[in-house]
Parts: structure tokens; C-alpha cells; sequence
């Protein structure tokens, strides 16, 4: 008798049950915590970025290097614009997102199903920007290893700027590509109406956080890479 | 029911503002980028980078606080995770200052380096010979610091 009082005051310290800490479920606390190593991934990518810019003299001007558009005529000068359009795309699905999350917490199928497939579209969107200006860069000599455009001051580059440029934008379009699988297997569940028979649509909410993560590296990148 | 749709226009009403904030700040951003392209002056430049930076945060702010929920979540989740991205404050003051005092030891003691970083050199056709063209600057800008280097 006096050994059981004596383990049950010793598991006391801990918490056993009773009310949530965080107030949230499991699946969301550990894709918190997911996107937070992952945060740290991306600053390391950035921040070496970063480290390594400062320790050169010069680096090309990124708007003599991204002034090109899809279909535009040769030797357009268009700087910012292309970017500009790609931020505005992810932006854009990323409210269609919000407004999925929402529409599931309201029970709201065709809500989840609508604002799934505009995200979908703004995720494919975004990609095949993505895909046009690497090739466009390739075709201009740029690749890892490879770097065809010279400093803003006019002196010889180096490689740096364009592998970090394909290294950082690829691992964040990866993630955008790996975003768009999981929001087309979250528009099939919800066709299935798998949420319906759950009760709840808490897998479109951690799949919303995922593809926020996205658009928040962007913001990084885009200001990054083409602004600075 | 009624108390559900009160909520339910809130939301709402909160997504779209913070979708304005967000437009609103990505175009000043936009129209920053711009004007600095006919700037020169470094110290100017560094004033409008620094507020792009500023605008940044705050994008990202309004991204984490409101579409990621994390503003209403509980102070508990809130604090284990915007707690240990703190350190980032200190992961960008180091390594950037150590990038900083790498260039600037180089620029002292290595007059190669320093030589390599005056030379100035054509900007390259655009079009399919930009590779081959590129390997010819690099050994013509090579011969140049040797030379550099025997002066």
C-alpha cells in the first residue's frame, strides 16, 4: 500500500493526462517541429550564402543577370519582373491554402475541394516559372560550376554566384514540388471523403503549414537573391 | 449556428487583410528593387537593402502569425518554437562579420587576391557561345594577374 502512494507521488512531477500543454494534436505539433529543422536547413543555405558574399569584393547585379520574360524578344530588359510574378503566384496559392484550412474546420467539402485545386494550379504555376528561367539560365551558360555573368563593378565573377543561386533555388523548389504531391494527395483523400468519415479535416490544416513554410522561404529567397 | 457564421466572416475577414498587408509589402518591396537599380551610392544603396530587410520580416511575420495560426495558438507552442529561431539572430551576426573580416584580412595580405578583384573584364554576348566565350575570359584574365602579380 505504502509503495504504491510512493510511486504515484513520484509520477506526479510528470504530466500524465489532463489538459494539453499545447492544446494541439500530435500530427501538428510534430509538423511544427519538422518545419522548424527545416527552417534551420534553409538559414544555413542562406546564411553560408551570406558569409560567402561578404567575403568577396564583387558579385554580379542581379538585375543585369534576371531581366529576362517567356516570350519576350532577345535582349529585353525586364528585371524584377519575372520574379515579381512568381512571388505574386505563391502568394496568391497560399491564401487559396488559408481559405482551404478554413473551409475544413467549417466541415465545408466543396470549400476544401475548391480552394485545394487553386493551390494545386498556383503550385504547378509556380514550378514551371521555375523550370523556364533555370533553362533560360542554362542557355545562357549559367549552371553549377558555370557562371557566364561578370560583377556589378565589372570585374571577373566568380562560380559562387550561381551555385548558390541553383542550390537554394532547387532545394526550395523541391519543396514546392513535394508541397504540390501532398496537396494532390490531400484533394483525392478529401474526394474519398476519408476527412468526412474522420470528422475532421486536421491533415488539410498540417499539409496547409507545410505549404506556408513554402511561401515563407520564398519571401528569404526572393528577397535574397533578387533584391539585395 | 449563428455563433459558427460570426466566426466563420472573421476569419474571413482577417485572411483578406492579411492578404492586402501581404501585396502591399511585396510591391513596396518591388518598387524599392527597382529605384535601386539607377542608384550608385553605396551608403544609399545599404539604407534601401536595410529596409527590404525590414519589409521581409514583416512579411514573414504576418505569413507565421496569421496563415500559419501561430498567433492563436498557446503561448506554450508559440514559445518552444519561436524561441530556439532566436539563434539565428546570432548565426547571422557572427558568420556575416566572419565573411566581412575574411575579405577584409585578404584584401590586406593577399595581393593576389586583391589584384584578381580590380581586373576588369568584358561583359559576355548573350546567346549559345557564352560558355566557350567565358573560358577565354578566365585565361585571359589569369595571364593579366600573373602579370599583375610580377609588377
Amino acid at each position: 500500500m505504502s509503495n504504491v502512494t510512493a510511486a504515484s507521488t513520484k509520477e506526479a512531477k510528470w504530466w500524465n493526462g489532463g489538459k494539453s500543454p499545447f492544446d494541439v494534436e500530435y500530427g501538428k505539433v510534430m509538423m511544427w517541429y519538422f518545419l522548424m529543422s527545416d527552417a534551420f536547413t534553409f538559414g544555413a543555405f542562406l546564411i553560408s550564402y551570406g558569409t560567402v558574399r561578404f567575403s568577396t569584393n564583387g558579385w554580379p547585379d542581379p538585375n543585369k543577370v534576371f531581366k529576362s520574360f517567356p516570350f519576350a524578344p532577345e535582349g529585353v530588359n525586364a528585371p524584377l519582373v519575372f520574379v515579381s510574378i512568381m512571388t505574386f503566384i505563391l502568394i496568391v496559392s497560399s491564401v487559396t491554402m488559408v481559405l482551404a484550412v478554413h473551409a475544413g474546420k467549417m466541415m465545408d467539402k466543396k470549400g476544401v475541394v475548391r480552394n485545394m485545386i487553386w493551390t494545386i494550379i498556383g503550385g504547378i504555376a509556380f514550378l514551371s516559372c521555375q523550370a523556364w528561367e533555370w533553362n533560360h539560365l542554362h542557355h545562357e551558360g549559367a549552371w553549377w560550376g558555370m557562371n557566364p555573368f561578370i560583377n556589378a563593378d565589372g570585374t571577373a565573377s566568380t562560380t559562387n554566384f550561381t551555385n548558390f543561386f541553383f542550390t537554394i533555388t532547387g532545394f526550395h523548389g523541391f519543396h514546392v514540388f513535394s508541397g504540390v504531391v501532398i496537396n494532390i494527395i490531400m484533394l483525392i483523400m478529401t474526394l474519398m471523403d476519408k476527412f468526412e468519415q474522420r470528422g475532421h479535416y486536421l491533415m488539410i490544416e498540417k499539409a496547409g503549414l507545410y505549404w506556408h513554410f513554402v511561401d515563407l522561404v520564398w519571401v528569404f529567397v526572393f528577397t535574397c537573391f533578387y533584391l539585395l | 449556428m449563428s455563433e459558427n457564421t460570426h466566426e466563420h466572416h472573421d476569419v474571413i475577414a482577417e485572411i483578406k487583410k492579411v492578404t492586402i498587408i501581404l501585396s502591399v509589402l511585396t510591391i513596396i518591396e518591388l518598387i524599392l528593387g527597382f529605384w535601386m537599380i539607377g542608384i550608385t551610392a553605396p551608403g544609399f544603396r545599404l539604407g534601401i537593402k536595410g529596409v527590404i530587410i525590414i519589409l521581409m520580416m514583416a512579411k514573414a511575420f504576418y505569413i507565421v502569425a496569421y496563415f500559419m495560426h501561430l498567433k492563436h495558438e498557446l503561448k506554450n507552442l508559440i514559445m518552444t518554437i519561436v524561441v530556439p529561431l532566436a539563434l539565428f539572430i546570432w548565426f547571422i551576426a557572427a558568420f556575416l562579420s566572419d565573411g566581412n573580416s575574411f575579405r577584409n584580412l585578404r584584401n590586406n595580405y593577399n595581393p593576389y587576391f586583391k589584384a584578381q578583384s580590380t581586373i576588369k573584364v568584358e561583359a559576355k554576348e548573350e546567346g549559345a557561345h557564352a560558355t566557350q566565350e567565358k573560358g577565354g575570359a578566365k585565361a585571359e584574365s589569369k595571364e593579366e594577374k600573373k602579370e599583375a602579380e610580377h609588377k
